[in-house]
């Protein structure tokens, strides 16, 4: 494939001119970028329609006005974090300048996914821009009307000959990976991120994977019922009301006191009606599952017996529609696959536990999530949770909104993933931190240079410690 | 050593397996995660530093007949500098950082809490054996984590004091030392780590990677490159000359990650810089620089031959324009200077790592930027002049991992800048708090109240819905409150 070594030259080229460096470049092409995004609105939305079966609500909130309000952040910020950081400089050293002065990497790959398949591929993009770079934006053929929306639309109102995009499969993605990036910033699963990161050491390519996880929602008892309906109304939102579970931030399973499971599921059947309705298969709030390879896999982690008999709710699908009913389970056996996978679906399984506290083990005795979501008023609790466990995040009383809060850093550890972006983070994700030191030629400092003795060495020791009266001893003579 | 040769590949494996499983098990109680484990092992290393000092010299000089100067001064006295500095900040460091909110999430409160990684895994050269073994362990105690440190076998009189004193001063549980060759660090690479941080160069770092990514480890790599410094021509002569000795072969003879690889400076000015530096080279280690006791040897037999070898290549030997001296018995190398090697000699493109410094000269000094910039980012650049215009033109368009002006290798003692390559001279940095945080996870914690719900937010949507969403993500508060009052600028 010649198509992608002629495009990394271009990028190359252009990156060496120096153009994608100056602040009019990035702040163009981030106003490009909101133009794109409010000219073609209806355009996106009836793609997500298309691919995922998103309502324009849905799409708006987790995608194009994400995408808005990232480009936003950015445009207004971008001069401010070019700017050189001043670092502390000994005193020993006067004068001396010292900086940390942010420098784009070069020619980034930036790999999206298709499940938010508009923000995905923007967000990082949006970074990438921001940071001064090349980049080169492959779409993920999974969802075909966005990822031909964007291949054909970003050309018209970004600047080509540095930013290009790929759509396709697999094959288009290893022949990327077989080249020399100057960062690859990857969003997907933990199995292709470890080929990604592979690939990338060939070429010493630093990476920010961007992975997933079985992110757990601890129901804590709350006494006051409202706040329980509200916590309730949260989890539903996260479960089915983001891309019908099919998000790498959404409450993957619930864990719940024994003594509550029933209210539990009462109230959640009753949010899941009241949402879409008697009838969820008609319901335009809920989207679908991306492809019938997805649709086949979720419905396989239905078919183990035991599996099955611990469905409380729902439990139907519709291959030709693509739609599985929001389903609720009741303590599904933890070694089924249900529980060790991570579902990325609209199913919800309920695992109860004596103690609210031995949540933490059963979270523990799994790969770190992406989130972890905390429904209590117990500050013991919450600061045991915050002490004991690990994930990416963690949010107290609520699901998935820590995506909107700009000033905090959205990534994974362990198994789902490292690094981390949004908001400014974007930015120094995708930045080199150039520490830069500027001395004068005086005054000298005599005891650096050999040959060496003991008062040399003296003077080093002191001025190691700081010590600058110790110093000033030495040099009248005063200090053995 | 004789016995690790002998060890069956699967013993090594199955050891280097049974220790991290003892480890995990000794960090899952969670002991690390208190300030006042983390103070006390950062007080015993301290401790440690102080009461074996001379020990610690005599084993680096064993090595590498580092003058022990050098030895203390620049491994054991920059040692206990970074360790006072983690004791002193440590409780500060600690601390989760409050950030801002906005609209979006109101009413809420958030903070980046740091936490350890957990059981990390650091693998350290031989140049500097002891400073940059114990560097990153620091960082990675100060951050709470386990540690396993493999230091180099090409350094084994480091390496076995080493293990120990570390086994004496430190809490064994937690952190450990092992010492080998190329089995134990493969068998060690296999295992899963929660980060690994190797210093070393970029063929073992890509074998490093490469290894991290099978279990979707995070590195620190800091490896090198060749830097280069520019000389331009209004300078005080004398002082560049000096720094650029100092940072060269005041440094380990050039076997230094950041020492100046080669100078680029004008033809005109070229004959003058050669006589400085001969002239300050002399002052510096005598007539006979193979007797100077201020002069490290080469490492091994390997490393000599290498030297040599960029010597011995054929247009190489005439560019000679001082020292060129060797003795192979004491391993020793003399300062050597050479003017316009060719471009595509090994000596032009591979980084030197010893005591030979070759001078290329361009027309303009301008044209520096650009031959540095054709070759891979080097782990340090630096640039010698009093004009402000050359500055900010090297500042800004040469990619290094550090860039110094009108001086050399000191960017490594500022704790106030992070230390780390870029490109193929690594990835991540460390020292002062970006060592604390290159071993920790930032989480990202959301506080919020049940109340304050955007109906909004969920299902049944509809056509209201979407202009309210609009304004809210919008920030704005005026909007939001227009379109809940059924206004809308739409």
């Amino acid at each position: 494939m010649g198509e992608v070594e002629k495009s990394l030259a271009e990028l190359r080229k252009t990156f060496k001119s120096g153009r994608t460096r100056s602040v009019a470049w990035r702040k163009n092409q981030l106003r490009a970028l909101l133009d794109l995004i409010s000219d073609k609105e209806e355009v996106i939305f009836e793609a997500l329609h298309q691919d995922l079966g998103k309502h324009p609500v849905e799409a708006y909130r987790d995608e194009i006005g994400v995408v808005k309000k990232s480009a936003s952040f950015a445009l207004n910020n971008v001069e401010k974090w070019m700017a050189p950081k001043k670092g502390q400089i000994p005193l020993l050293f006067f004068p001396a300048k010292g900086e940390v002065l942010p420098e784009p990497l070069g020619v980034v790959l930036v790999l999206s996914s298709w499940n938010f398949p508009i923000s995905l591929a923007l967000d990082p993009l949006i970074g990438a821009i921001s940071a001064g770079n090349a980049v080169v934006l492959k779409l993920s053929e999974n969802a075909p009307a966005c990822s031909s929306f964007l291949a054909k639309t970003l050309p018209l109102y970004l600047d080509n000959s540095a930013i290009k995009v790929f759509e396709g499969g697999a094959d288009v993605g290893n022949e990327l990976l077989q080249h020399k990036w100057d960062k690859i910033f990857f969003t997907g699963s933990s199995r292709v991120g470890c080929l990604v990161m592979t690939a990338a050491a060939k070429h010493l390519t630093p990476v920010t994977l961007e992975l997933g996880g079985k992110c757990p929602a601890i129901l804590d008892s709350l006494s006051n019922p409202s706040d329980m309906k509200a916590a309730v109304k949260r989890i539903v939102g996260a479960k089915w009301g983001a891309c019908s579970g099919q998000a790498c931030i959404g409450v993957d399973y619930v864990l719940v006191e024994d003594n509550f499971k029933s209210t539990l599921i009462e109230l959640l059947k009753k949010t899941i009606k009241k949402f879409y309705g008697e009838n969820p298969k008609s319901s335009k709030s809920n989207a679908r599952i991306i492809n019938k390879h997805h649709f086949e896999r979720l419905r396989n982690l239905l078919e183990d017996p035991l599996v099955a008999d611990s469905i409380v709710h729902g439990g139907s699908s519709d291959e030709e529609n693509l739609f599985i009913e929001p389903t609720i389970l009741l303590n599904p056996p933890l070694e089924a696959e249900i529980m060790t996978e991570e579902i990325f679906g609209p199913l919800l399984p309920i695992i109860t536990i004596d103690k609210i506290q031995e949540s933490i083990d059963i979270i523990n005795s799994r790969s770190k999530p992406l989130a972890i979501y905390a429904f209590t008023k117990d500050e013991t609790l919450k600061r045991k949770i915050l002490a004991e466990t690990s994930s990416g995040s963690v949010v107290f009383n609520d699901t998935m909104i820590q995506f909107l809060c700009d000033a905090l850093p959205f990534g994974g550890v362990g198994q789902s993933g490292f690094g981390r972006y949004h908001g400014k983070y974007s930015f120094d994700t995708f930045s080199h931190e150039k520490a830069v030191l500027q001395r004068s030629f005086f005054p000298e400092i005599e005891p650096r240079y050999p040959p060496w003795n003991s008062f040399k060495l003296k003077f080093i020791r002191l001025a190691y410690n700081f010590d600058y009266l110790g110093l000033l001893l030495l040099l009248m003579g005063l200090k053995r | 050593m004789a016995i690790e040769g002998e060890k069956k590949v699967f013993e090594v494996e199955l050891e280097a397996s049974s220790l991290v499983k003892e480890i995990r098990e000794s960090y899952a109680t969670g002991k690390t995660r208190s300030y006042k484990w983390r103070m006390s092992q950062l007080q015993r290393l301290v401790q440690m530093l102080e009461h074996h000092e001379q020990e610690i010299a005599e084993a680096i000089v064993a090595d590498l007949s580092k003058p022990k100067f050098e030895a203390l001064a620049y491994e054991v006295a920059m040692l206990k500098n970074s360790c006072s500095l983690a004791i002193k900040k440590l409780k500060h460091w600690m601390v989760p950082e409050k950030v801002k909110t906005s609209i979006t999430t109101f009413p809420s409160s958030a903070e980046i809490v740091p936490e350890p990684l957990g059981v990390v895994l650091v693998i350290s050269p031989w140049n500097y054996p002891f400073l940059l073994s114990l560097d990153p362990v620091i960082g990675a105690i100060a951050a709470g984590n386990a540690v396993v440190l493999k230091p180099s076998e090409v350094s084994p009189a480091t390496s076995s004091l080493l293990a120990k004193l570390v086994g004496e001063y430190m809490d064994n549980s937690l952190i450990r030392v092992v010492e080998g060759g190329v089995a134990e660090t493969t068998a060690l690479l296999e295992q899963k780590w929660d980060k690994i941080c190797y210093t070393g160069n970029g063929k073992v770092g890509r074998i490093v990677m490469a290894a991290a990514a099978k279990h979707l480890t995070p590195v620190l790599l800091e490896l090198g490159g060749k830097s280069p410094v520019v000389v331009d021509s209004s300078i005080n002569l004398q002082v560049a000359t000096r720094r650029i000795i100092a940072g060269k072969w005041g440094c380990n003879n050039g076997q230094t990650c950041v020492a100046p690889d080669y100078v680029l400076t004008t033809k005109d000015f070229a004959p003058k810089l050669v006589d400085a530096l001969k002239h300050e080279l002399e002052h510096f280690f005598g007539e006979n620089p193979l007797d100077s006791k201020d002069l490290s040897r080469i490492v091994n037999s390997n490393h000599f031959a290498r030297l040599t070898k960029l010597l011995d290549e054929d247009r190489v030997s005439g560019t000679i324009v001082y020292g060129g001296k060797s003795e192979k018995s004491t391993l020793k190398i003399s300062p050597t200077i050479l003017l316009d090697a060719p471009r595509d000699s090994l000596i032009m493109n591979e980084e030197i790592f010893g005591p030979l410094l070759p001078i290329l000269t361009v027309e303009k000094v301008e044209d520096s930027f650009d031959i540095i910039n054709s070759g891979t980012k080097p782990l340090a650049a630096y640039l010698f002049t009093n004009n402000k215009k050359l500055k900010e033109q090297f500042v800004m368009t040469v990619s290094a991992g550090g860039v110094i002006v009108n001086d050399t290798v000191l960017h490594l003692s500022v704790d106030g800048l992070p230390f780390g390559g870029v490109q193929e001279s690594g990835m991540g940095a460390y020292h002062g708090k970006f060592s604390f945080d290159a071993f920790s996870h930032k989480k990202a914690v959301l506080y919020r109240s049940f109340a304050g719900d955007a109906p909004v937010r969920y299902p049944p949507y509809t056509k209201g819905k979407l202009r309210l969403m609009k304004a809210l993500i919008g920030g704005s508060i005026l909007s939001a409150i227009f379109a809940l009052f059924g206004l809308s600028k739409d």
